[in-house]
């Protein structure tokens, strides 16, 4: 496949990975350290007929998002912690009515206002349930520039596929990181555009909600002559308001299933240096770049170490985790939070025995600090 | 020959939620024959709703509806509207859904100015969940959440509109069916914020404590609180003090709408003209 080099930050990029993969719309607020990406969006979308909103609130940008996917476009909207908080009930909204939306989060120190300006993890628990209630988040991390903008594009199409909310996971190091990037061609990446499936028989015969126990709805767009109902409340096959049992039974287990079912469509991880590795670092993020830097040091003095890198973070790469955690003993879960994902490899593994590299200053971990906490192991 | 509603109707939804006697129905009717006077197709029609008695509107009339979260009905449709300027877009809300917890919304609709219609059904009350204090309702009245009687200052939903940049603002009540009706077509017809407060009874949730036990009792306060523009506007200031005025307040036909606005932005950064200054505004601060 043709490649292209872009020089850019994460943020830059992920926006630009939108307006390629057919973003027609950003509605957002200003929030250090994601700003970037309404900046550079704000540009781009009116250039190419579309729209970018900066609303009242961080609950006014989301609600605008989920509007304009509801009439059937793609939207995004970008943020940082205490947005996502803000922002947790309408995706609630997006889960339970199904409305595809990409939703950027470039982490900052938490919790609260935390650290505006410094980069940490501590929002991968968050991206997993950010509403009340039982449904399945996706949340993809980019771990370098490039995957700025590819996961931005995977999240458009993963959206699509599923009818519900793809949060995207920057750190804030990621985000603002300056370099170059080697990206698909522009051509590449509408070829690769699926749009999301359409009913085109007649109206009568359209019931958006009534589907296979492990399939989305299939939400025509607006103002097509297929009229419908969409609400957060539990719903029957043609969206309104029910409260019959087994419909809302069904329903909630459908959210649940059509993406636990079909995990397999979603799980992407890198392995780096694992083929005989002997002490595995799990590491994702801009955390990974130190840890990969940290490799090649205890490589250089015979130490077999390896990274196990989950890009798909919820819903998790655990079978692959248990399969690396079942032989290789020495376990290493390097993060800027207080283990987040370390309870996750914890529970794949079914290990209590995961050992952990914690950092929650604001700074970013040192190769250094990763040899050494591997040298201890 | 009467009305007929049902091609309009989701009959399958009937009845609906709303108690005997509730205003929401005469409401929601008026709407319907406001709709089908304007000639707009069906399809072409989005209603938005939030949260309370007023959300289940959206649900009860075939058109593309969205029953949103609380107090976000302005902030969803705006996304709506942006993404297909040329469809027809209501948003229906109560007193606590767009002046409480959509309150902020509210103020920025109007500020945009982006052309969509705000129906507020202004009961005075959060009826729904069995009477607690909205910000309408009345100082000194009974609510269960301050049942020593309220004391929160009210809001004037349509002070708040005019304020905040509407370009249309209207009050009228359930009493006056037609007038609602032709005065609903108004607030849809004109392009900008319109804002269209409605007030209604819940001698419910509202009445029963406050000596209104009956829905006839609740109306007749209703009258008794408003009256005609032209009549308030001859009264002394001491005289209005503890009425409400009634037709459009307001209606700025020269304020531009936000989409059309938007579509500068869009000329801008497709080269078909020059960067957007100070000098394209009258109102410079």
């Amino acid at each position: 496949m043709a490649t292209r080099e872009i020089i850019s930050t994460g943020n830059e990029l992920a926006a630009i990975a939108a307006v390629d993969a057919g973003c027609m719309f950003f509605g957002g607020y200003p929030l250090t350290p994601s700003s970037e990406v309404m900046h550079v969006v704000s540009d781009l979308l009116p250039a190419v007929g579309g729209v970018a909103i900066q609303m009242e609130d961080e609950i006014g940008g989301i609600c605008a998002v989920i509007g304009a996917a509801m009439v059937g476009q793609r939207a995004l909207t970008a943020t940082s912690g205490p947005g996502m908080s803000l922002k947790a009930e309408q995706l609630g909204l997006a889960q339970m009515a199904e409305v595809p939306l990409v939703c950027v989060n470039v982490m900052r120190g938490g919790p609260s206002t935390g650290l505006p300006t410094r980069v940490s993890q501590g929002d991968i628990l968050q991206s997993k349930n950010p509403s009340h209630g039982d449904y399945k988040s996706i949340t993809f991390c980019a771990g370098n520039l490039a995957e700025c903008y590819t996961e931005v594009v995977r999240a458009f199409n993963t959206a699509d596929r599923f009818m519900q909310p793809v949060i995207v996971l920057l750190d804030e190091t990621i985000g603002h990181m300056h370099g170059k990037a080697i990206l698909p061609t522009v051509e590449d990446v509408k070829a690769g555009i699926v749009p999301r499936k359409q009913f085109d028989g007649p109206a009568e015969e359209y019931f958006p909600y009534q589907c296979e126990h492990d399939e989305p709805a299939v939400l025509n767009k607006m103002y097509t002559g297929y009229r419908y109902h969409f609400t957060g409340l539990h719903h029957d096959k043609n969206g309104f308001p029910t409260e019959e049992i087994e419909t809302c039974r069904k329903l909630i287990q459908r959210l649940e299933d059509k993406v636990a079912l079909h995990e397999d469509e979603l799980e992407s991880y890198e392995e780096f240096m694992m083929d005989d590795a002997e002490i595995m670092i799990v590491a994702y993020g801009s955390v990974s770049l130190a840890a990969k830097e940290a490799i090649r040091h205890l490589r250089a003095e015979g130490i077999k170490a390896g990274l196990f890198r989950p890009i798909t973070i919820w819903p998790s790469p655990a079978k692959k985790i248990k399969e690396y955690t079942d032989k290789i003993e020495k376990v290493v879960v390097v993060e800027l939070n207080i283990g987040q994902f370390h309870s996750e490899v914890q529970r794949a593994a079914a290990r209590l025995d995961i050992d952990g590299l914690f950092k929650v200053n604001g700074r970013a971990l040192s190769p250094h600090e990763i040899v050494a906490k591997v040298k201890e192991l | 020959m009467a009305f007929n509603y049902d091609k309009y109707l989701r009959l399958e939804k009937m009845p609906t939620l709303w108690c005997w006697g509730c205003g929401d129905g005469v409401i929601l009717k008026a709407f319907i024959r406001a709709i089908d006077k304007m000639g707009i197709s069906q399809d072409d029609v989005c209603v938005v709703s939030g949260i309370g008695c007023s959300g289940r509107f959206s649900s009860y009339v075939d058109f593309n509806t969205v029953h949103t979260t609380h107090g976000r009905t302005v902030a969803y449709a705006t996304g709506i509207k942006l993404a297909q300027p040329d469809k027809l877009v209501v948003c229906v809300a109560g007193d606590g859904d767009a002046l409480a917890i959509g309150g902020n919304h509210t103020i920025h609709g109007c500020r945009r100015n982006i052309d969509m219609t705000l129906l507020v059904i202004n009961n005075f009350i959060y009826g729904l969940t069995n009477s607690q204090t909205s910000p309408t309702t009345p100082q000194g009245m009974w609510t269960v959440s301050q049942k020593a009687g309220n004391i929160d200052p009210t809001f004037d939903t349509c002070d708040l509109a005019i304020a905040s940049g509407a370009s249309f603002v209207a009050r009228e009540t359930m009493l006056e069916p037609k007038k609602l009706e032709k005065i609903l077509i108004k607030s849809m017809q004109h392009r900008g914020f319109s804002m269209m407060e409605v007030l209604s009874n819940c001698h419910i949730n509202l009445g029963r404590k406050n000596k209104m036990v009956s829905a006839m009792e609740n109306l007749q306060w209703i009258d008794d609180i408003t009256i005609s523009k032209k009549k308030y506007d001859a009264l002394s200031e001491e005289e209005q003090l503890n009425l409400l005025p009634l037709g459009v307040l307001k209606q700025d036909l020269e304020v531009r709408e936000y989409c059309d606005m938007y579509d500068d932005i869009k000329a801008v950064h497709q080269g078909k003209r020059g960067k957007i200054t100070q000098d394209d505004f009258v109102k410079k601060i």
